[in-house]
C-alpha cells in the first residue's frame, strides 16, 4: 500500500525520461516533415520520384504501404482466426499447445530472418511458378502475413481464454461440446478483440521494413497486380536514408515518416477505443 | 624454455609488422574532419576505426554529402578531408588551391545470371533494356524469357558510375527492381536466371557472369589499365598539402594496410602519384 501512494523517485524519472524521449521525437519528425513540405513542395504528392530532377513524389509509395499491409492484414488476420479455432476448439489438446508454443516463439523471431529465408525460399517458387522477378507485392504478402499472424493470435487469445474460462461450465450444462461453445458462445462475445487484433496486425504491417525492402521489390510504381514490384514508406525511407542523399529529397523522407507515424497513432488510438469498449 | 622464448620473439615481431602501418600516430592528438562522396565512406570509416582504436587521442569524423558537398567543405576549411568521386574542376583548383589524391578506381560491372546464355551487349541494348524498351531476353540474341531488371537505389556511388558511364546517362524504367547493396544485387541475380544488374567490380565471383560490354572484359586489371571504361576514380582532396595528423592520415591510406582496407570495401587501390 505504501507504494501506491509514495512512488521511488526512479520511477517518475524513467517515467519523465521515456516521455521526453518520444515526444523529441515526434517533435523533431513534425519539424523536419514541415521543412520537408515546404522545400518540395507541389511534387510531394505526385506519381514520380526523380530527385535528380527535383521531382519527389511518394505517391505510389503511400499506395504501396496501404496495399501491402492491408492484404498482408487480410491474409494473416484469417490465418490467426484459424489458429485460435485449432487451439481453442477443434485441435487435439497436443497439437494446440504445440502450435501455441510455436506462435510464442515465432513473435519472437527477427523480421531479417523471415526476410533472409524468403528472399532463398519463397522468391524463386514465385518467380518460377507465376513469372515477373519474383519480388513483388504478393510476396512480401506472404511473409508479412507470417510475420504478423502470431502477434495476432496472442492478442486474441488473452480475451478468448478469459470469455471461455467464464463460460466454460454453463455451456457445459446446457450440453455444447467444446467446439460448438467456441463459434456460438466464445467467439461473439469477443468480435471487439479480433478487431482490435486486427488494429494491432495493421499497425505491425504497415510500419515493418525490413520484409518490404528485401521482398517487395522496390520499384517506385503503383500496386496493380500481385506481381508488380512496389516500394512502401518504410522501405522508402530506409534506402535513401542509408546512401545520405541530403537536401529535399533527404527532407522529403520526414513528410514519409510524418505520415507513416500518423498511421500509427491513428491505429493505436483506435486499437484503445476499440478495447475500452470491449471491457464489460 | 629457449622453444618458447623464439615463439614469443616471433608472435612479439609478427605483431610489430602487423601494427607499424599505424605507429606513426604514435603520440598523436587531434581531430580530422572527413566529409564527402559516398563511395568513400567503407574506405574511410574502416580506417579510421582502425586508427583510433590505435590511439585514442585521436578523432576522426567520417560524413557523407556527396562530391559537391566534399568539395565545398574542404574548401572553406570546414573539413580536413573532403572526399570526391570525380576529378577537381579547375576553378575548383583555383578557387580553393585543392590538391588531390586519387586513391581508389571503383569500376562496375554489368552482371547476369551464370546460366544466362548472352555473351555480349553494346551500349544501346544496355540502354534500352535499362529504359525499358528492350524486355526479351530474345531480343539480345539470349532464351526467350522476361528480362528482370535490377537497380541501386538514389545516391548509390555504384548506381551514379552506371548511370553515367554505362547507360549514358540514360533513363531508368519505373519498374525497376532496386536493391540497397552490393551484396543485395548478387544475391538477387546469383538466385534470378533472367536478371540483369550491376555491382561493383570487386563484388564478382563464381555467381554472377560479367558479359562483354561493348568488347570490354570487366576485370580489376582492365579497370586499373584503362581498358574497361566503366569507371571512376576516387580522390580524397585538402586544402594547400597536407600538415600533421591530415597528412599522416593520406600517407596511411597509400599503405598496404590502406590498400587492403580499399581491395576489402570492393574498389582497386592506386599507387601514390609522385
Amino acid at each position: 500500500m505504501r507504494n501506491d501512494r509514495k512512488r521511488p523517485l526512479w520511477l517518475s524519472v524513467s517515467a519523465l525520461y521515456v516521455t521526453a524521449l518520444l515526444a523529441t521525437v515526434f517533435a523533431f519528425i513534425i519539424f523536419c516533415a514541415v521543412e520537408g513540405l515546404f522545400m518540395s513542395g507541389p511534387t510531394l504528392f505526385t506519381s514520380t520520384w526523380a530527385p535528380e530532377e527535383q521531382r519527389f513524389g511518394i505517391l505510389p509509395m503511400i499506395a504501396a504501404t496501404a496495399a501491402l499491409s492491408l492484404s498482408a492484414l487480410a491474409l494473416g488476420w484469417i490465418v490467426a482466426l484459424g489458429c485460435l479455432c485449432h487451439i481453442h476448439g477443434f485441435g487435439g489438446k497436443i497439437s494446440a499447445s504445440l502450435l501455441s508454443s510455436l506462435l510464442r516463439i515465432m513473435t519472437a523471431t527477427p523480421t531479417v530472418v523471415y526476410g533472409f529465408a524468403s528472399v532463398f525460399l519463397l522468391v524463386p517458387l514465385i518467380r518460377g511458378a507465376l513469372g515477373g522477378s519474383g519480388f513483388s507485392w504478393l510476396t512480401a504478402t506472404l511473409a508479412l502475413a507470417l510475420l504478423i499472424t502470431p502477434t495476432m493470435v496472442l492478442a486474441m487469445e488473452g480475451a478468448v481464454t478469459q470469455v471461455a474460462e467464464g463460460s466454460r461450465l454453463t455451456a457445459a450444462s446446457l450440453g455444447f461440446s467444446r467446439s460448438e461453445h467456441f463459434v456460438f458462445v466464445v467467439l461473439p462475445a469477443s468480435g471487439r478483440w479480433l478487431r482490435a487484433a486486427a488494429l494491432l496486425g495493421f499497425g505491425r504491417a504497415a510500419g515493418d521494413t525490413m520484409i518490404p525492402t528485401m521482398l517487395a521489390g522496390n520499384a517506385v510504381q503503383y500496386p496493380l497486380s500481385p506481381l508488380d514490384a512496389i516500394r512502401t514508406l518504410t522501405a522508402h525511407i530506409g534506402l535513401v536514408l542509408s546512401s545520405d542523399v541530403g537536401g529535399t529529397a533527404y527532407y522529403s523522407l520526414f513528410v514519409a515518416g510524418g505520415l507513416l507515424l500518423a498511421l500509427s497513432v491513428g491505429a493505436n488510438l483506435l486499437f484503445r477505443s476499440v478495447r475500452r469498449r470491449g471491457k464489460l | 624454455m629457449k622453444k618458447y622464448l623464439i615463439a614469443a620473439m616471433i608472435c612479439l615481431f609478427a605483431a610489430s609488422a602487423f601494427a607499424a602501418p599505424l605507429d606513426s600516430f604514435k603520440g598523436q592528438k587531434g581531430k580530422i574532419d572527413i566529409a564527402g562522396g559516398t563511395a568513400h565512406i567503407p574506405v574511410m570509416r574502416e580506417a579510421a576505426k582502425r586508427i583510433m582504436s590505435a590511439n585514442p587521442d585521436i578523432r576522426i569524423t567520417v560524413a557523407g554529402g556527396g562530391s559537391g558537398v566534399g568539395v565545398k567543405q574542404v574548401g572553406e576549411g570546414l573539413v580536413e578531408i573532403g572526399n570526391t568521386g570525380r576529378p577537381l574542376k579547375k576553378d575548383e583548383i583555383e578557387k580553393y588551391g585543392l590538391v588531390s589524391f586519387p586513391f581508389a578506381i571503383d569500376g562496375v560491372a554489368v552482371v547476369v545470371n551464370p546460366a544466362n546464355g548472352v555473351k555480349e551487349l553494346s551500349f544501346e541494348q544496355l540502354i534500352d533494356i535499362y529504359a525499358g524498351k528492350i524486355t526479351n531476353w530474345k531480343e539480345v540474341g539470349g532464351a526467350d524469357g522476361e528480362i528482370n531488371v535490377y537497380g541501386r537505389e538514389d545516391g548509390s556511388g555504384t548506381r551514379e558510375v552506371f548511370t553515367d558511364k554505362a547507360i549514358k546517362k540514360g533513363s531508368v524504367s519505373a519498374k525497376t527492381n532496386v536493391v540497397n547493396s552490393n551484396g543485395a544485387m548478387k544475391t538477387a541475380v546469383a538466385k534470378d536466371p533472367r536478371a540483369i544488374g550491376y555491382v561493383g567490380i570487386g563484388h564478382i565471383d563464381s555467381s554472377v557472369k560479367a558479359p562483354l560490354l561493348a568488347g570490354m572484359t570487366a576485370t580489376q586489371e582492365n579497370a586499373a589499365n584503362g581498358s574497361y571504361t566503366i569507371v571512376r576514380d576516387l580522390f580524397m582532396n585538402t586544402k594547400g598539402e597536407p600538415q600533421g595528423l591530415t597528412a599522416l592520415f593520406v600517407d596511411y591510406i597509400y599503405t598496404p594496410e590502406g590498400a587492403q582496407i580499399i581491395r576489402d570495401s570492393g574498389y582497386i587501390p592506386l599507387p601514390r602519384k609522385k
